[in-house]
């Protein structure tokens, strides 16, 4: 359950705040660390967690535009970047690259709120 | 020990993000910011444009001074009725900008001599080229000249506030695909960018002699004169010029003077001036393709099926997505015109209105001099005029580099104009001259009312009064109106030159050599409803040799276009739009008929093997049309290239400057002369002097074996041999379109080459219903994420155009093609 929030979650405020912010590309990052930050998880299903919400978007959101457009620019752009002639890889591409920023921010976030609380338990002692 | 975990996991996330964040260096190009590139809500999936978008949109801007509809059609033409010209001219400016942004500011980037801001380092030489060619000086002088006048500075300024509401409209996802490839944006537009367009063109039509005057030296200095006047001469036997021959020209009112020392001075062979390559820096220079050129003609009624005069225009450039050209329709209580226009300019360019049509060609004349200039000492202030020091101009030029520093040169102005080469900046051909250009663009040109008048001109004298703004570049501008009349013009700012003036480099320290005047443009060359019921041209001579006027060197002058046009013309009558779109893209080759038999003749069968003669067989039943599939043509061009080689690759291999290629008709006419021995000795081969016939036979041999691998690999096929491409203007292949089946090519009426061509086709019937036809090679859109990046390349190739849908009025606006509907309002 908690692995399916952060995922959504993640997905959710990496879409907003692209929609709703004239922010970088890659701000999102922000967003899926502060996810994993509040969501307690594993670091691994942080991580996952982090890495699908992204990917999932923007697999999603490429696709629509992707299957809209006829494949044309995909395809100019994946001759462009030379790397072969299917739209479905540079999709995954963009999945991928999403995905593994915001995984790594989520392990950032992890990593920060575990030596939160042991800065927090020293302070206890 | 937790805490380091952290500081790791972030160090890693944050490198992660700047690597996807950078631009990297891969092979010889860099790749775009990845991560930016790739995000579907920034990058370059925001640019995909959904196969059925709509273009509906309602646009408010306070400027406007009433409102303005655009309707657009299924092909994404639109078509602008507007309450007043100003509006008319906003709403252009941002339609422009809606569908070919980056193009407008990169072209006008190239101009200005700024595209290192966009590539950094490698756009240096470029840019210092074209500020050292005056570019931008040139634009300051014809937008200062041209805000004299208020009806043009209106327009203009209205054009340019256009495209700024387009620009300040969009959000940062929304810039177009190429600034996100090349990582930048885009910035404001300024009246000054539309001129600077235009110098371009006027560079790209008049601009050859950066190079030409300097081969042309060389070869002359090589050769010496009476050599160089056989290999290069300036007479065409074949002529057949725009003012047909035998027309009496009145005399000239301007007489120049050739100067007493030109024949040492200017004609002799005066290598003595030479410093062979002082230059430190040597590349070369950016120069307009020679067959940049055009067809245009005319026929009159008498010579049509409904009676009405036929306008037709083809307009010969690179090949260029997005294309050069826009077409629309502008329609206001002053004017409704339709056809292309510029992104970039305002009005329409080659089009047509309810009451005339017009095109142009281009007319090749020689208006761009270079003078050898001496300048005191490396400072580059004073310079020599007629045993006097004098005092130049210094301008400031400082290029800005991306991912370096700013480069900045003071470049000297003479008073023949800015000082194009010298010893810090040379081409290899300029062999370490100091040479100041001397070019007519450069002159106070207010050149652009010639459209905007033209877009308006109602009859005979309003096409007149029009095109007498013309000035740089010369062009020869067709007319047909519904009134029935037909004309040619040749016009521009030509000027009156001794015979050869300016074919070569030009003595600069004295003022004997300067232009000495201009030619009064009531003796420009023209023709008004001749008996023979056309007027055409094709770039052209525009006279035989009873003009009063040097028209220039022959070498810019193509010859055989012309020829084919007049031929096809004369003989036909009750024409018919579709003739003219049949001729528009006949594929037959004129020169090829001359050319054959003489070659023919000369070839000894007898000493080929079968292989050889199964070419020769070829070229004997080719039907001479250069149509996509004919081997004939191939064979053909392939043969003759190679004589061409045999004949003189010799001796201009001999030379270490670069010579300018003879052209085919200096060879051709010797040969039907039978003269043709002349260079024919190969002189690689001592002791042995080859003729004609031997080169024939060598051309021969080497061709069929050149053919012979074109037949291996599948190529032997015309349109494969030729291999022709639109290319996007970043020269990248997934942007361009390549390998299209094509016919036609040099000296044919469908000039297309391999990346050259007929960009533009218009033929427009002056019924009381107006009849026009248009095609275009690209699309209306420049996005290369939309269905119209390219719509029209394979009707293009096909050689199959669409009927223009010109309105009569705003009611008549309606139907299943009007698809789309843009509204302007005043806020």
């Amino acid at each position: 359950m908690k692995f399916l929030v952060a995922t959504l979650l993640t997905a959710y405020l990496g879409y907003a705040i692209g929609v709703y912010t004239q922010m970088p590309w890659w701000s999102f990052a922000l967003s899926s660390a502060v996810i994993a930050l509040c969501i307690r998880q594993t670091m691994f299903s942080t991580f996952v967690a982090g890495f699908l919400g992204m990917f999932l978007l923007w697999v999603i959101l490429a696709s629509i535009r992707d299957v809209a457009n006829d494949h044309i620019l995909s395809q100019r752009v994946v001759s462009l970047l030379r790397i072969g002639t299917s739209s479905t890889l540079l999709i995954f591409i963009t999945g991928v690259v999403g995905g593994l920023v915001s995984g790594f921010a989520a392990i950032t976030g992890y990593q920060l709120r575990r030596s939160a609380k042991v800065i927090l338990s020293f302070n206890l002692e | 020990m937790r805490f380091v975990y952290f500081l790791i996991s972030l160090s890693f996330t944050v490198a992660l993000i700047w690597a996807l964040n950078n631009r990297w260096q891969v092979g010889e190009t860099k790749t775009p910011r990845l991560g930016y590139f790739l995000s579907p809500q920034k990058g370059f999936w925001q640019n995909t444009e959904s196969a059925n978008a709509n273009f509906n949109a309602e646009i408010k801007a306070p400027v406007l001074n009433g409102k303005a509809s655009v309707y657009i059609d299924d092909k994404l033409i639109p078509h602008v009725f507007a309450e007043n010209d100003f509006d008319a001219y906003f709403v252009q400016g941002y339609l422009h900008a809606r569908f070919r942004l980056w193009q407008m500011e990169f072209q006008t980037h190239v101009a200005a001599g700024r595209l290192s801001e966009v590539i950094g380092k490698d756009g240096l030489n470029t840019d210092r080229f074209f500020r050292r060619l005056g570019m931008v000086y040139g634009a300051e002088q014809a937008m200062a000249a041209t805000d004299m006048d208020t009806a043009m500075k209106n327009a203009v300024n209205a054009y340019a506030a256009g495209v700024n509401a387009y620009i300040h409209s969009l959000r940062p996802e929304q810039i177009p695909f190429e600034y996100k490839l090349l990582d930048y944006e885009p910035e404001n537009w300024t009246p000054l960018k539309t001129y600077l367009f235009l110098m371009f063109m006027s560079f790209d039509l008049s601009g050859r002699d950066v190079n030409t005057d300097l081969q042309m030296t060389n070869a002359k200095n090589y050769f010496g004169w009476d050599n160089f006047k056989q290999l290069y001469p300036n007479v065409m036997d074949s002529l057949d010029p725009i003012i047909p021959k035998g027309t009496t020209f009145s005399n000239a009112s301007f007489k120049p003077q050739t100067p007493s020392d030109a024949a040492v001075r200017f004609f002799g062979k005066n290598d003595s001036s030479v410093q062979q390559s002082a230059a430190n820096l040597l590349f070369n220079v950016p120069t307009p393709d020679a067959s940049n050129g055009s067809n245009n003609w005319a026929v009159a009624g008498s010579k049509t099926k409904t009676k009405a005069p036929i306008l037709c225009n083809d307009p010969h450039l690179g090949l260029n997505l997005p294309s050069l050209w826009f077409e629309m329709q502008i329609s206001t209580p002053t004017h409704n015109t339709y056809g292309a226009s510029f992104p970039g300019a305002p009005a329409i360019v080659i089009g047509f209105n309810d009451s005339i049509a017009w095109g142009v060609t281009n007319a090749g004349r020689d208006v761009m001099d270079l003078y050898n200039v001496r300048f005191k000492d490396e400072l580059k202030k004073e310079y020599l005029m007629n045993g006097n020091w004098i005092l130049s101009e210094q301008r400031q030029e400082v290029i800005q580099v991306r991912d370096a520093s700013n480069l900045s040169e003071m470049v000297p102005i003479t008073q023949y104009g800015p000082v194009l080469y010298d010893k810090d900046f040379n081409s290899p051909d300029a062999r370490g001259l100091t040479l100041a250009v001397k070019w007519t663009a450069n002159f106070a040109n207010a050149g652009i009312k010639a459209f905007y008048l033209l877009n308006r001109a109602k009859n005979y004298d309003d096409y007149v009064a029009a095109t007498k703004n013309w000035t740089c570049p010369g062009q020869n501008f067709v007319f047909a109106s519904k009134a029935g009349d037909i004309a040619i013009r040749q016009q521009g700012s030509f000027v009156a030159k001794w015979k050869h003036q300016g074919d070569f480099i030009m003595p600069g320290t004295d003022s004997i050599y300067q232009w000495q005047g201009m030619i009064p443009m009531d003796e420009n060359p023209a023709m008004k409803n001749p008996a023979r019921g056309f007027v055409s041209s094709a770039n052209q001579k525009a006279t035989d040799s009873t003009y009063p006027y040097y028209l220039g060197s022959a070498h810019h002058f193509p010859l055989y276009r012309g020829i084919s046009i007049n031929k096809k013309l004369s003989g036909m009558n009750n024409i018919t739009p579709d003739d003219m779109m049949k001729m528009q893209t006949s594929n037959y080759n004129v020169f090829a008929e001359m050319a054959r038999p003489v070659l023919l003749k000369y070839i000894d069968k007898n000493s080929l093997t079968p292989a050889e003669k199964n070419y020769i067989t070829l070229l004997e039943t080719w039907n001479l049309k250069a149509d996509p599939q004919e081997k004939g043509a191939t064979v053909f061009r392939c043969i003759w290239d190679s004589l061409e080689n045999a004949v003189w690759g010799d001796e201009l291999a001999g030379s270490k400057l670069k010579l300018p290629e003879p052209d085919s008709y200096s060879l051709l006419e010797r040969m039907l002369k039978g003269t043709a021995d002349f260079m024919a000795d190969d002189i690689t081969t001592k002791g042995k002097t080859e003729t004609i016939q031997d080169a024939v036979l060598t051309a021969c041999r080497k061709a069929c074996k050149e053919l012979g691998e074109l037949e291996k690999s599948g190529n032997l096929e015309w349109a494969k041999h030729k291999d022709t491409y639109v290319q996007h203007l970043l020269k990248i292949p997934s942007l361009s379109r390549l390998h299209l089946p094509i016919g036609g090519g040099e000296d044919i009426i469908n000039a297309t080459k391999s990346n050259h061509g007929p960009g533009w086709r218009m033929v427009v019937q002056l019924t009381a219903e107006t009849e026009a036809y248009c095609i275009y090679a690209g699309g209306q859109s420049g996005n290369p994420g939309s269905v119209y990046y390219d719509t029209f390349i394979n009707n293009w190739a096909e050689g199959t155009y669409h009927k223009a849908l010109f309105l009569k009025n705003e009611a008549a606006a309606t139907g299943d093609q009007i698809k789309w509907k843009m509204n302007f309002v005043k806020n």
